[in-house]
């Protein structure tokens, strides 16, 4: 989609805007602490909001609505006790998890998804690659303008969780990621800028080679 | 005059519901021991006060002018970065991205809002908002003049799309005229907007400056 209008940075924009927006971000940190669910379940769920609804919300208004609705799904509260912000019934095991001041340093370094595997990568740098055209119903970190094009490998970032696998069956099922550039005409047609190339960070699954399409 | 009825969702209205939802679910997860008021707090402290783009202008300054710290930021930044003992540790798999004179970078989460927020702080609004994930990949020297940058024509331009846990630092171009300045003084004239892409510190040429 486009035509979203102009990108309107705000000079001297404030960390918050609102201290509800702070409570938020404190609790999105805490609650993926508990290891419950992870980045990938808390990004596949926003996506799942309605599309007019996900345009209209502030992006904290977007994540207290899936952090509320996902600790329902995963029985972290429930409707009633937050209708009546009484909490009653209590896992000792959440409790354990629960992040404390002397791990807060947890909440402060992104997390690392890079997993051991013994899987060789299938590409190299240099290697022309094509992404795959695939839509499917649950998460994916392919984006849909990168589907079914022609790009050159960049780099091997190493093997890492994939989200897709996740989000379908929470197996971690690490696999290659590569740096892959397209050319700009490519990905949007002749009109576009030559001088402009595009990359991604795409997950083997993504990637065929070209002479096998 | 419009009368108040539980179907009104004028903004007043729907942001006292915002922050009721919020309220209900940091107090019922409280209440159940899931979560530590105190810990929430100091990590909205964290956010608001510890973490931001000084720390990455402090990277960049040390870029400019340390070309062996250079040379290993460009080979893996969060090893680099992390072996120097004044700086915070980063998360892994920081990637720093070098301005050319004929080479543009910009950084963008066209999925959602990834972002290298453990050396720039936490992303600005309009990172993360429709229009410039949606545009910056497509028409970027139109996004650049938003910000009031022009791009001459000739320079490349490289948009990284973060899709995956990799993040992308830029290492904006050191302006002429700074020869003399130290370190620490060159770290205060980096910009934010110039780490992701969206400014630069002098003009290529055919701008303005």
């Amino acid at each position: 989609m486009q035509c979203f209008g102009d990108v309107s940075p705000e000079a001297d924009e404030p960390v918050f805007h609102h201290p509800w927006e702070a409570r938020v971000l404190g609790l999105q940190r805490s609650i993926l602490a508990l290891g419950i669910w992870n980045i990938d379940v808390f990004r596949y769920a926003q996506e799942s909001i309605k599309p007019a609804e996900y345009l209209r919300w502030s992006y904290y208004e977007r994540w207290i609505t899936t952090l509320t609705q996902t600790s329902i799904e995963k029985s972290l509260v429930s409707e009633e006790e937050l209708i009546a912000e009484k909490g009653v019934s209590i896992d000792p095991s959440v409790v354990q998890k629960r992040l404390s001041r002397r791990d807060i340093h947890k909440a402060f370094v992104r997390g690392n998804f890079e997993r051991v595997s013994n899987a060789k990568p299938r590409f190299n740098i240099g290697d022309r690659v094509k992404t795959k055209q695939l839509n499917p119903l649950g998460h994916t970190r392919l984006p849909r303008y990168a589907r079914g094009k022609l790009g050159t490998v960049i780099a091997l970032r190493g093997t890492h969780v994939f989200p897709d696998s996740v989000v379908d069956c929470g197996a971690e099922d690490p696999q290659w990621l590569y740096t892959v550039d397209f050319s700009g005409r490519e990905l949007w047609g002749e009109q576009c800028d030559e001088k402009l190339t595009v990359s991604i960070d795409a997950f083997e699954p993504y990637l065929l080679n070209p002479e096998d399409d | 005059m419009t009368k108040k009825h539980h179907h009104d969702h004028g903004e007043m209205s729907s942001l006292t519901d915002v922050q009721k939802r919020v309220r209900a679910l940091e107090s019922v997860l409280e209440q159940k021991g899931y979560v530590d008021r105190d810990v929430v707090n100091q990590i909205i402290e964290h956010f608001e006060t510890k973490v931001g783009p000084h720390i990455g202008a402090r990277v960049v300054a040390r870029c400019w002018t340390n070309s062996e710290f250079r040379d290993a930021l460009l080979d893996d930044a969060t090893t680099a970065i992390n072996a120097q003992n004044d700086f915070p540790d980063v998360g892994h798999h920081l990637i720093a991205v070098e301005n050319t004179r004929e080479m543009h970078n910009i950084v963008v989460c066209t999925l959602c809002s990834c972002y290298p927020w453990d050396v720039l702080g936490l992303p600005p609004v309009w990172y993360k908002s429709a229009p410039y994930r949606s545009r910056v990949v497509i028409q970027p020297r139109e996004v650049l003049r938003e910000f009031g940058l022009e791009l001459a024509e000739s320079i490349n331009i490289k948009v990284w799309d973060s899709t995956a846990e990799t993040r992308y630092l830029v290492i904006p171009r050191r302006p002429e005229g700074t020869e003399h300045l130290k370190e620490a003084d060159l770290a205060k004239i980096v910009t934010r907007d110039s780490m992701i892409g969206t400014a630069d510190l002098q003009a290529y040429g055919g701008g303005t400056r």
